[in-house]
């Protein structure tokens, strides 16, 4: 088809017999074909032919490639020949695929026929006649059944079809919460008394120890021994840091520090992750997951970030061996905020 | 095709002993299922060619790829939490305690040969999987795809999406390493944030308390059954809805909504398509050759004290992390003794509630605004859909802000700015980028709109300058050929609907109105603003405009000619291909 002289298309040619012009310009159907090169010169043709058999054998020896090095190249003891290992395999690899997909999109490319053809489309939705037949066979169908008027069958029907799922939901949903006592995620197992000892090796602490801007990962004494130690251990972390007790601006109890030492709730009272970072000079706690901020000097009042509470503070002193203990529990639910916190 | 018949044809060549086999299963197969008609059917089933209808191949590629080395880590993977000690090659975790989940992880990536890779391959496949669902999501959304009879097929797209995440989700968390342990902290977090359910919604999921024994042999299950189940069940039906439909086709010469024009499946595309998949496997295997993914070996094994500095989720993720990040603190209320923590729900519920929302009901919204209930085939030029290319983009920049608000503290160490600041800057962004953007691709679209007018109308610059008997210069325009001119001028510009009035002639108050009233301000909001394609009569005037000042022909032998100059101070519409004259009423003739 002529690009530029096709009647249809021509604006003088589409005028009607009063001489007005169409609302719209008419589709002046498909574009001229343009031949390949491989599709005149054989040569070219042949060409394409040997490149795509080059492909294909550059995956043959991809493949076997991976195979040598699977065979020749163990991972190994360290890190370099474990790089190596997973290197050559994945190359070969790369090489068995790429030749494959790129030798067939070049076959289909170059030497396949790229005449492009037109099918038609039909409406989605099917002829009345069909839909007429189809409610037909509903109607039938319906009528077999007998349901028609009789609504205690249909009711009985709806609600046992409605039941039944419960017998596999409760027992599932009864179960699927452990005990369900979500209280406990308001306890600790910090209770008076209880040493402070060192993250991980649960080693106590003595405060003669805890030298000024120092920050120090503690857990409660006596995790290890308990039937869910990771459990107890998500809630009993704490943070304790030691700063000059003049730069203690102010605290959540009276005489909860021992000596400018503060032990906070490890986790974040914004989504609960542990707020591992503290900066000396300003005497903050950063969260490193969403940049809550709070001050260890004041409280640890939250000055930047989602979070909204204080990082609960636990009370602590020293017991007559000049180990860190806990006074007491904390005195409220520590991490994150939830509904029933308060209750 | 339908060679169901064993016996050779009569007049032809006496088939070989290979046609003689093929025939002979195909009329074995032929007569146990009666595929011959299906054969008939889609064997030469035509498909249009666009380079951006290979975005849905590649999740679809990548998918298989997620199946394949799944398959292959699924061998050695022990999905449990009993705590174990760990000794192998990787000496530096030499006796460290860790979750059996940890432990095989450790052992599949440095003991298995090739285990490494194929982990490897599995999450740069994930990630890939993801970003090819949502590029492919976002050419749907641009062309209007997902136009009358699709918009079911957007709905399984879209479910498919959110399977997607959270197949990343919990196959992220699977290792039981620091990081996907913490991620898992803040899905705990967010849960108990939920009104009166929150805590128990977190004691189903972790079995108990956080983080319990229970969540990894979970989530295996989640992550290795369920959701592949329901992802290859959702493709599969997407996949029907394509072929029922048949392709969607970029406009062009010949190409209309009663046809679709392109290649047939056998053999173009059983080569393209087939070969795509082996190259979309290739370079995934190449990424996980070369570039190490998550490396677990180095974070360690999850700890609820333990936290490291600059961790980022999966990127798909990062949307959700960044609104967490964003949202400010002073939004938590204590009402009587219960506690409401908008500062979570927000951004953990409320607005990945609201985006995906959007997304789900933006075909119906966008019918009701448009009342247009005809079948779409031709796809849109996003220039020619304004509002919808506008509010697409506006949406994405939202998206992108909340992207780049979860890598913040990235951002902080790496261009050493203050993470205060950073914030800051994100919060007030993601509620005047959206705006800007909305506002600044409408332009461009409308701009880009009248361009297109702009060259039916006058034509190509040729950059052939002339000059006239009289000293006037002008620059010679070609006329756009007929295929080049019904590129911009083949779609309708939506208007503004236009409905009954409240009251019919005797005051009876419609039913309906309202409705309508509804539908008709939506449909202001979306195409008030526009510019309609030309017209045959627009073009007419053109040219007769321009036959003024036109030349008798094209080469005049009285102008001079300043070829390659530029600058021409008015348009001729010199038609230099057709004859001169298009028009005699409303113009004087040439010359």
């Amino acid at each position: 088809m002529s690009t530029h002289h096709d009647p249809s298309t021509d604006l003088t040619t589409q005028r009607g017999e009063d001489g007005t012009l169409p609302e719209r310009f008419e589709d002046p159907g498909h574009p001229e074909h343009h031949d390949r090169q491989g599709d005149h010169d054989p040569k070219a043709n042949k060409r394409a032919e040997r490149q795509v058999v080059v492909l294909f054998t550059i995956s043959i020896l991809g493949t076997i490639g991976a195979i040598v090095a699977y065979a020749l190249v163990p991972p190994g003891e360290t890190v370099g020949s474990m790089r190596l290992s997973n290197l050559l395999l994945g190359l070969g690899l790369f090489l068995g695929l790429a030749g494959i997909g790129v030798a067939a999109v070049h076959w289909a490319k170059s030497l396949m026929n790229d005449h492009e053809k037109s099918e038609e489309r039909h409406a989605i939705r099917s002829e009345d006649s069909v839909r007429v037949k189809a409610v037909e066979a509903l109607r039938e169908g319906a009528k077999d059944s007998a349901i028609g008027r009789r609504g205690v069958l249909k009711g009985a029907m709806v609600t046992s079809l409605a039941l039944f799922p419960l017998s596999i939901a409760v027992p599932l949903v009864g179960n699927i919460g452990g005990d369900w006592d979500v209280s406990r995620s308001k306890r600790t197992i910090w209770k008076r008394g209880t040493r402070l000892v060192l993250d991980p090796t649960a080693r106590p602490i003595k405060a003669a120890d805890v030298t000024i801007g120092s920050a120090f990962h503690v857990i409660p004494e006596g995790l290890e021994e308990l039937d869910h130690p990771l459990n107890e251990k998500a809630k009993a972390v704490v943070l304790m840091v030691r700063m000059d007790p003049r730069d203690l601006r102010s605290e959540q109890g009276e005489g909860w520090s021992y000596d400018g030492i503060v032990a906070f709730s490890k986790i974040c009272t914004h989504v609960g992750c542990p707020v591992a970072l503290y900066e000396q000079q300003t005497h903050h706690i950063l969260c490193p997951c969403h940049q809550s901020t709070f001050d260890a000097a004041d409280g640890a009042k939250v000055v930047f970030g989602p979070a909204k509470r204080p990082l609960p503070q636990l009370p602590i002193t020293v017991d007559d061996e000049g180990y860190l203990v806990a006074q007491d529990g904390f005195s409220e639910p520590i991490g994150p905020s939830f509904w029933e916190r308060l209750t | 095709m339908s060679t169901v018949d064993s016996r050779p044809a009569p007049a032809a060549a006496p088939p070989s002993r290979v046609e003689r086999a093929a025939a002979g299963t195909a009329d074995y197969l032929d007569q146990r299922t009666g595929i011959g008609g299906a054969v008939k059917e889609f064997a030469r089933k035509i498909f249009p060619d666009h380079w951006s209808f290979l975005l849905g191949e590649i999740a679809l590629y990548s998918f298989v790829v997620l199946l394949i080395s799944g398959t292959f880590l699924t061998m050695f993977f022990v999905p449990s939490m009993t705590e174990v000690h760990y000794h192998g090659p990787w000496a530096a975790m030499d006796g460290v305690q860790m979750s059996e989940a940890f432990a095989s992880t450790l052992r599949l990536s440095f003991e298995v040969r090739g285990g490494l890779l194929m982990r490897q391959i599995h999450h740069w496949a994930a990630l890939i999987f993801m970003a090819a669902i949502v590029t492919h999501m976002m050419r749907v959304f641009f062309t209007g795809a997902f136009r009358k009879p699709r918009e079911l097929n957007w709905l399984v797209g879209f479910t498919l999406m959110i399977l997607g995440l959270l197949a990343g989700f919990s196959g992220y968390s699977l290792p039981d390493d620091v990081l996907s342990g913490n991620g898992l902290r803040i899905a705990d977090g967010v849960a108990r944030a939920i009104p009166i359910l929150g805590s128990y919604i977190s004691f189903a999921l972790f079995g108990g308390e956080f983080p319990g024994t229970d969540l990894i042999p979970r989530l295996f299950t989640v992550h290795i059954l369920l959701i592949p189940a329901l992802i290859l069940a959702l493709i599969g039906l997407h996949l029907l809805m394509v072929v029922l439909h048949k392709h969607t086709q970029y406009p062009g010469s010949g190409r209309s909504d009663k046809n679709v024009v392109g290649y047939p499946l056998f053999p173009i595309y059983v080569a393209k398509a087939g070969g795509f998949f082996f190259v979309v496997f290739a370079v995934i295997a190449l990424m996980a050759a070369t570039m190490t993914i998550n490396p677990v070996w180095n974070y360690g094994p999850f700890d609820p004290s333990i936290v490291g500095a600059g961790a980022q989720p999966d990127w798909y993720m990062l949307f959700l992390e960044g609104g967490l990040r964003l949202m400010p603190g002073q939004t938590e209320f204590v009402i009587g003794q219960y506690t409401l923590s908008l500062n979570i729900l927000v951004p953990g519920v409320v607005i990945p509630g609201i985006l995906f929302t959007a997304i789900a009901l933006w075909p119906f919204i966008e019918a009701f605004a448009t009342g247009d209930k005809r079948e779409h085939h031709v796809l849109d030029r996003p220039r020619n859909v304004p509002f919808r290319t506008a509010f697409g983009v506006a949406f994405l920049t939202a998206f992108f802000v909340l992207i780049l608000a979860g890598s913040n503290d990235l951002i902080a160490t790496h261009f050493h700015l203050s993470i205060n600041d950073i914030t800051w800057t994100f919060r007030i962004l993601l509620f005047v980028g959206p705006a800007i953007a909305f506002w600044i691709t409408k332009r461009i679209c409308l701009s880009l709109q009248r361009k297109d007018r702009e060259l039916v109308l006058h034509g190509h610059e040729t950059g052939r300058i002339v000059r006239f008997a009289s000293g006037e210069y002008i620059e010679v325009h070609k006329p756009l050929d007929a295929h080049e001119r019904w590129l911009r001028v083949q779609h309708e510009a939506n208007r503004p609907l236009e409905i009954e009035p409240a009251e019919d002639s005797r005051g009876v108050r419609r039913k309906g109105f309202r409705v309508d009233a509804l539908r008709q301000r939506l449909s202001r909001v979306f195409y008030e603003d526009r510019v309609e394609p030309v017209t045959p009569a627009e073009l007419a005037a053109a040219h007769s405009h321009g036959a003024h000042d036109a030349l008798p022909a094209a080469h005049d032998e009285h102008a001079g000619e300043l070829t390659g100059a530029s600058g021409g101070t008015r348009h001729l519409a010199a038609d230099v291909e057709n004859t001169e004259g298009t028009d005699s009423t409303d113009g004087p003739k040439h010359p």
